[in-house]
């Protein structure tokens, strides 16, 4: 097949039109997205996002890993959400083998899933703003999520790939000092909202660039695949952490922040709000956390602790087999979703009954969400594509995986 | 909290919204259904998905009216070998469904959902250029992960992992 062309050319329809090429390597394309444009003067005619660049066949390798050695691949595919895809994975799994997950552990799954939310926003924030020609919060927002960077850290000894979730339950018991230091981030962060508020959202010249561009209705949202803030932004409420609620979710209280506009700034304003909503649900987390273990109790499927397997032969015996043989799984299939801070996140997991899982799919939210842009662009600016591609907020590991 | 069986009759599952939408639209078009672990899993038959999901679409009581996700298992050597799994959402119902077609390896050919969902364009590109599913009726069916001039299908089961190329 050497005589195709080695990548999508797109021809101009018209005399008097011309292709721009856009990226790979750009800085607004937030990751190597490659974007075709046919342009008529400064207005677009068609416009073709060019993905794959990033693709490693993760669901490929997926089924040569145990369940458990899957975890450390779902936070690669989203550098921003670690946890978030931790979280979906791990659900996933264990509703195919039926464990019930102690309180604390769904806890803790919440709060920390809040703060990888906080933390993925304030990376779109400040990038976004940074497209868009705003550079100061950039380095406020980056200010802060150091500080989550930091509490992540202190948990899970990484920064990004912390791999925190376990197949049952979490790795480890969170250390002396962790639930202070999170409580102090909770009481002065939604002050830290209001100072990129303040930078922004009166802003003439932010408001210029973002009021009435890329507009999108809630019906194209939906046909195209839309979810999270880009199809809230076009005013359809739903929200998987309140809809169809996962890991206790339905036992916190927090709106569901709903922009009609769909343009770029409605897409703004939903997510600076979910920044405060998620604050809350944090410091809710922080308030009824629950005592008790913080992993099921299944001796062949979750990790014995150390101190049994010191002094307790049975222990040994079960943490010899999880990490040799791995633990098998009753054949069937599920799908799980979460809200991830992109949208709708998605594992498909197809059991034979061995150790290894048969398919893992992951449904991305940026990989659908990504198919709005040619919507929200064709017939507008050439110089608004940046603001779209920003207000879209991907993430390409993601997409490609 | 032990597993409980999965139930694949289809007298008693007629009481899932989208399981009775469908068999009084059409019965053969259905194949067969199951709930397992809380989900439900109708089969369909393959020449009848695209006015399958569209009746469900136009649900007046249940409507299905998001595609969440389009993918594909490989059960080779099994036959028949590919099965298309479509993951469908009611965003006013908050309900999930998940259709299948099974397709053999002689001729993979499924009819494409673009006309109803122009989201179905990305996730049936990725398809087939990683099973080599072809979908009949999709305005664009190009590779979409893999370079354009690449030999073979990825996922496919039968596909090496290791060795050169």
């Amino acid at each position: 097949m050497a005589h195709m062309t080695p990548t999508p050319v797109l021809e101009p329809a018209q005399d008097r039109t011309m292709i721009l090429n856009m990226g790979p390597q750009h800085p607004s394309t937030h990751g190597v997205l490659r974007v075709i444009l046919e342009i008529d003067g400064e207005t677009i005619v068609r416009l073709m996002p060019d993905i794959g660049y990033l693709h490693t066949g993760i669901e490929k390798t997926c089924e040569a890993k145990f369940y458990q050695q899957v975890v450390p691949l779902t936070d690669r595919i989203d550098y921003l959400c670690p946890m978030t895809n931790n979280l979906c994975y791990v659900l996933a799994v264990e509703k195919l083998l039926g464990l019930e997950i102690p309180p604390k552990a769904q806890w803790l799954r919440v709060l920390l899933n809040e703060l990888t939310r906080i933390n993925s926003h304030l990376v779109w924030l400040g990038t976004h703003a940074l497209d868009i020609g705003a550079m100061t919060v950039f380095l406020y927002c980056f200010r802060e999520r150091e500080e989550i960077l930091k509490i992540f850290e202190m948990v899970s000894g990484q920064r990004m790939m912390t791999s925190y979730f376990r197949v049952g339950g979490i790795a480890l018991e969170p250390p002396l000092g962790f639930f202070d230091r999170v409580r102090d981030f909770a009481g002065y962060f939604p002050e830290k909202v209001d100072e990129y508020e303040n930078l922004l959202t009166g802003n003439p010249i932010w408001m210029m660039r973002t009021k009435g561009v890329a507009r999108m209705t809630a019906e194209d949202a939906v046909a195209l695949g839309a979810t999270g803030p880009t199809l809230r932004g076009s005013g359809v409420d739903i929200d998987l952490r309140r809809d169809m609620p996962y890991s206790s979710y339905e036992k916190f209280q927090f709106k569901v922040p709903i922009s009609q506009e769909g343009d770029v700034f409605a897409r703004y304003m939903c997510r600076v709000q979910e920044l405060r909503e998620s604050i809350g649900i944090v410091r809710q987390a922080l308030d009824g956390m629950p005592e008790g273990p913080i992993k099921a109790d299944a001796p062949g499927i979750v990790l014995p602790d150390r101190e049994k397997m010191k002094t307790q032969m049975e222990s040994l015996i079960y943490h010899f087999k999880i990490i040799t043989e791995g633990f098998a799984v009753p054949a069937g299939e599920v799908y799980q979703a979460v809200e991830s801070p992109r949208g709708e996140m998605g594992y498909y997991i197809v059991s034979d009954g061995t150790a290894k899982p048969y398919r893992v799919h992951m449904r991305s939210a940026c990989f659908a969400n990504l198919q709005t842009l040619a919507k929200m662009c064709e017939g507008k600016l050439l110089a608004d594509v940046v603001a779209a591609i920003g207000s879209i907020d991907i993430v390409l590991g993601e997409i490609d995986r | 909290m032990p597993l409980a069986s999965a139930i694949t009759d289809l007298e008693q599952l007629k009481g899932h919204p989208a399981v009775a939408r469908l068999v009084g639209w059409n019965p053969s078009a259905v194949e067969g259904a199951k709930f397992d672990r809380e989900e439900m899993t109708i089969y369909v038959e393959r020449g009848s998905i695209r006015e399958a999901c569209a009746v469900l679409r136009e649900d007046s009581a249940c409507p299905f009216d998001f595609l969440s996700d389009v993918t594909c298992v490989d059960w080779y050597p099994r036959e028949p070998r590919f099965e298309v799994v479509y993951h469908l959402l009611s965003i006013p119902k908050k309900e999930r469904v998940r259709l299948k077609v099974r397709l053999n390896s002689s001729n993979p050919v499924v009819e494409s959902l673009t006309s109803l969902w122009p989201g179905a364009n990305f996730f049936e590109r990725e398809v087939f250029d990683l099973f080599g599913v072809r979908f009949s009726g999709h305005p664009y069916l190009r590779r979409i992960m893999m370079p354009e001039d690449w030999e073979g299908h990825p996922l496919r089961k039968d596909y090496p992992v290791e060795g050169y190329r």
